[in-house]
């Protein structure tokens, strides 16, 4: 690692915070540089990470195996109910498909599935091949859709039609149809729909029960233990909840055209964070001053309880150095908020799909000499880390064993944590988290820098 | 109940598969590559495919897997990859300075019809691979084959594009490793010592996936079979491959190119394969096995005996790569288990002719399918209708496990959630004794737990 250099082509994507950064004019919501190690996915993942939570529908992947392979219950989005989305189902494609088109395999799929589960719905994920093959994916799903009865909805998301971020859009499309179409009978005035929560460990819940507490009817979670009936009767919420990830902002706009149902956009996150998701929530309810209360001492109550067991956590952690890179950069923002509370710095601050208000707001909110990156690759965030010298980097699967290797402690904020971080007692499980991580006997097994101070 | 959903009927499926017993190509290229010192992958085609590759490979190894991708747009999808590629070979050369880089394809270069040959011939010819550096390639697109033959033919690719017949032999054995675990492949090297042979094994994942922690994040590990070396293969006395799926096509290109004669020997899983491997090598390189290596089958054996009443007669399914579960649907039979379901995701016709031969004797009427619509799924309809004692496989078994009520034994690719199989081989009369041992592991736990009161016992 002695030798480092950043890309050319880079260049423009990769920030320090200083007096010099007055014009400063990240580029992003670029496509990654040909030849780069880049830590980003692709559209299909963008939809099936949303789409994946929605437990009583089928989720069929229309393309070769590995799609769906890789894409197999690796989120961990429980369901109190049925558990078809943990299933892996493909219509793996082989060459004749590839030569010949696979709309009929992908018919006799669906009809052999639906026969079986009898799920709510289906969605139908065409991955790249299918782009290029031309499959009339939309013709299939209306047919199937019209023999048996159920929503059959594509999902336009082949890989290579741009970034993550544009398969969330293409999720939203699909949800959008089938939102409005179940009776909103029954639906009271001060009720919300939670967007853009996945229920990783059970976190949905959490704030699912904060909202009843304060007297609110929670319509749908959407994406978080999702069910079908409940997503074609959430136009009959007031309000849509946002969560910080972004990736349903369009759903939520575009309910607000059709159904005229405002939307706010808030983070689970810290205490700040989580707070204010709740206050928000009732001042936009302020016509009803006891959800205000109620609210109140819901914040209290958890603050309460939170506060002294931080500070002990804290008196560990107070001026240690952390490293984020994270997927969607609003995250980035809440976890600058909740390191804040736990006394940490936060030196490096990067996301794989931020857009330039993200990067305003993040170099905003950063002190000076912190770097700002946009879709990092391996090499630069090892010498950033070694830089910076980091104590602790907060990323994804494929960060964590560069952490390790370089004696740098590691905690996983996107899929793959096991314990919800989301709500209150989210803040104490990830602030508990840090601590262990950074506090462990371990580093001093591994030394930093390859043994070189 | 994770799995509910499966229903005991089995129904002729024709256009489905549920619960994939294999994944795609690239990322048996991918793990192939990382065998080679200095070694960057490179995935062409778009963003995603690559991040997943990663990905899989990150959790099953809990090492840091660098490759990297043409990044697809719209446009290259359209107008072909070249340019992409041409690019990315010189931002990798420029920035990641690797010995070579080995690039595959993927479904979506594959569709557009981009020649790998030809634009790595253009990308030589516009200057941007730097003297001493190499580009190889090979075709790995994922509507044929399974991530098994991605593997083989990165292999193949290796022997093809470096092996040279200098027309000077050397008095080296080549053993053309079959998809194993970085630890089978150091045991491969321990075994070869042992005996006295000099060997070219490759590719080498050992010390690459395996690495140890040293404070610093290298982009190339120690390990790795080295470029001079991945050479001299095609001036050896004689090539083993190791897997007919897996290893056998490196051998094959090799034998084609530079004449190497080559004998396929299964993956050394169990007493027998192990017992056929070393034989072979023995007698390639004209040497005699040693006292040691007796003394360790004879552990093994030892072991065996010992142990003989615990595993006769239990009943097994399992799943994973054909070369893997050829030699030890044998180790189950010789430790007289009965090994009734057996499913491959990958296609090939040795695989069941292979099986069918081994269970002729003894458990004709088994279970086995591989190819299309051969996954996950339908062996758990199997276990319903046919109960097992014990399931091996891959870290997806752990549902049908959990759900049926069955002793697991994961073994195969990938492992997402217990460490062990990057550190200890399952290779060699070593490896026969640790799978012996997590079989009893989990038998024994099994009759502990279910064990009255009564007749729950401190010996066993
Ligand atoms: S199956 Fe094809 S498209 Fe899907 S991940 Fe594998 S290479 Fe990529
Ligand atoms: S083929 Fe396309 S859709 Fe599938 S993983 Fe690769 S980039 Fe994503």
């Amino acid at each position: 690692m002695e030798k480092l250099e950043i890309l050319e082509g880079r260049k423009k994507q990769v920030f320090e915070k200083n007096k010099e950064t007055e014009t400063f004019d990240i580029k992003c919501e670029t496509t990654s540089l040909s030849g780069s190690v880049s830590q980003r996915a692709c559209v299909f993942c963008g939809s099936r990470v949303v789409l994946y939570p929605v437990a009583d529908a089928l989720h069929v992947v229309h393309g070769p195996i590995g799609c769906a392979a890789y894409t197999w219950d690796i989120r961990g989005a429980v369901s109190s109910g049925p558990e078809l989305h943990r299933l892996s189902f493909s219509t793996d494609l082989k060459e004749m498909d590839v030569i010949y088109g696979g709309e009929k395999k992908l018919y006799k799929s669906l009809l052999e599935l639906i026969d079986q589960y009898e799920p709510k719905a289906a969605f139908i994920y065409s991955t790249c091949i299918i782009g290029l093959i031309g499959d009339d994916i939309d013709a299939v799903c209306k047919k199937v859709s019209e023999e048996k009865g159920i929503p059959v909805l594509p999902v336009h998301s082949e890989g290579f039609k741009g970034t993550k971020k544009d398969g969330y859009k293409a999720a939203c499309d699909a949800l959008m149809k089938i939102v409005g179409t179940g009776s909103t009978e029954g639906i009271g005035k001060y009720s919300i729909n939670i967007l853009g929560e996945f229920n990783l460990a059970g976190e949905a819940w959490i704030i699912k029960d904060y909202y009843e507490q304060m007297g609110i009817e929670v319509v749908s979670t959407m994406t978080g233990d999702g069910r079908v009936d409940d997503i074609r009767r959430s136009h009959g919420a007031s309000l849509n909840i946002v969560q910080c990830s972004g990736s349903m902002v369009r759903l939520a706009k575009t309910m607000e055209e059709k159904y005229g149902i405002p939307y706010l956009r808030v983070s689970y996150f810290g205490i700040e964070d989580m707070s204010k998701a709740l206050y928000d929530v009732a001042s936009h309810f302020s016509d009803n001053p006891e959800i205000l209360q109620a609210a109140k001492k819901v914040v209290s109550r958890e603050v309460g309880e939170l506060y002294p067991q931080l500070l002990e956590f804290r008196k560990a952690l107070d001026g240690k150095k952390a490293a984020i890179y994270v997927g969607g950069a609003f995250k980035a923002f809440s976890l600058i908020k909740a390191l804040d509370s736990l006394g940490m710095d936060v030196v490096l601050a990067g996301s794989q799909t931020g857009n330039k208000d993200d990067y305003e707001g993040l170099k905003g909110m950063c002190d000076e000499g912190t770097i700002i990156v946009d879709d990092s690759n391996p090499v630069e965030l090892s010498k950033f880390i070694l830089e910076k010298e980091v104590d602790l980097l907060i990323g994804g699967v494929k960060e964590r064993p560069i952490a390790y290797k370089l004696g740098v402690s590691f905690c996983d904020h996107n899929h793959e944590r096991k314990i919800p971080l989301a709500g209150f007692i989210g803040m104490y499980n990830f602030a508990k988290e840090v601590y262990e991580s950074v506090m462990s006997p371990v580093w001093q097994f591994a030394p930093r820098k390859g043994g070189l101070s | 109940m994770l799995l509910r959903h499966t229903n005991k009927e089995i129904l002729e499926r024709e256009a489905l598969t549920i619960n994939p017993a294999k994944t795609c190509q690239p990322i048996g290229a991918m793990y192939a590559a990382l065998g080679i010192h200095g070694c960057l992958p490179h995935s062409h085609g778009s963003q995603g495919c690559c991040s997943y590759h990663r990905s899989t490979l990150t959790r099953h190894y809990k090492e840091p897997v660098m490759a990297a991708t043409s990044s697809f747009t719209e446009g290259a999808s359209v107008f072909g990859g070249q340019a992409n590629l041409v690019t990315a070979i010189d931002n990798i050369f420029t920035v990641y300075e690797p010995d070579l880089i080995a690039v595959h394809s993927t479904c979506l270069s594959e569709t557009i019809g981009d020649d790998l040959q030809q634009i790595v011939t253009k990308a030589k010819d516009d200057g941007k691979i730097p003297e001493g550096k190499h580009v190889i390639y090979a075709p790995t697109p994922s509507f044929v084959g399974s991530h098994v033959t991605g593997y083989a033919n990165m292999v193949a690719a290796m022997a093809e594009q470096f092996a040279e017949n200098t027309g000077k032999p050397i008095d080296q054995i080549n053993i053309v490793a079959g998809w194993m675990e970085p630890p089978d492949m150091r045991e491969i090297k321990r075994l070869a010592k042992e005996l006295g042979v000099t060997i070219q094994l490759f590719p080498d994942t050992s010390d690459v996936l395996d690495a140890p922690q040293t404070g610093k994040h290298v982009f190339y590990p120690k390990g790795g079979i080295r470029v001079p070396d991945l050479k001299s293969t095609g001036d050896s006395k004689s090539s083993i491959a190791l897997g007919c799926f897996s290893g056998e096509p490196g051998a094959v290109a090799l034998d084609k190119k530079c004449k190497v004669p080559f004998k396929t020997e299964d993956i050394p899983v169990g007493l027998r394969a192990t017992d056929r491997f070393l034989m072979r090598l023995s007698k390639a390189a004209g040497v005699k096995i040693p006292e040691s290596i007796t003394d360790e089958r004879g552990r093994l054996v030892d072991l065996m005996t010992d142990m003989e009443q615990y595993f006769h007669g239990k009943k097994v399914a399992l799943f994973g790569d054909p070369d893997d579960l050829v030699p030890l649907t044998e180790f189950l039979l010789d430790l007289n288990m009965k090994p009734v379901h057996i499913i491959s995701g990958t296609p090939g016709k040795r695989f069941e002719q292979r099986i069918r031969a081994i269970l002729a004797d003894t458990h004709a009427d088994a279970n086995v399918k591989n190819g299309p619509q051969a996954d996950i799924f339908l062996l758990h309809q199997w276990i319903k209708n046919e109960p097992v004692d014990l399931l091996i496989g891959n870290t997806y078994g752990k549902y049908i496990a959990r759900d049926e009520d069955i002793p697991f034994v994961r073994y195969g690719f990938p492992i997402l959630d217990r460490i062990g199989h990057s550190y200890f081989p399952n290779i060699g009369y070593m490896g026969a004794i640790r799978l012996a041992e997590k079989i009893l592991g989990v038998l024994m736990d099994r009759q502990d737990r279910d064990a009255p009161e009564e007749s729950f016992e401190l010996v066993m």
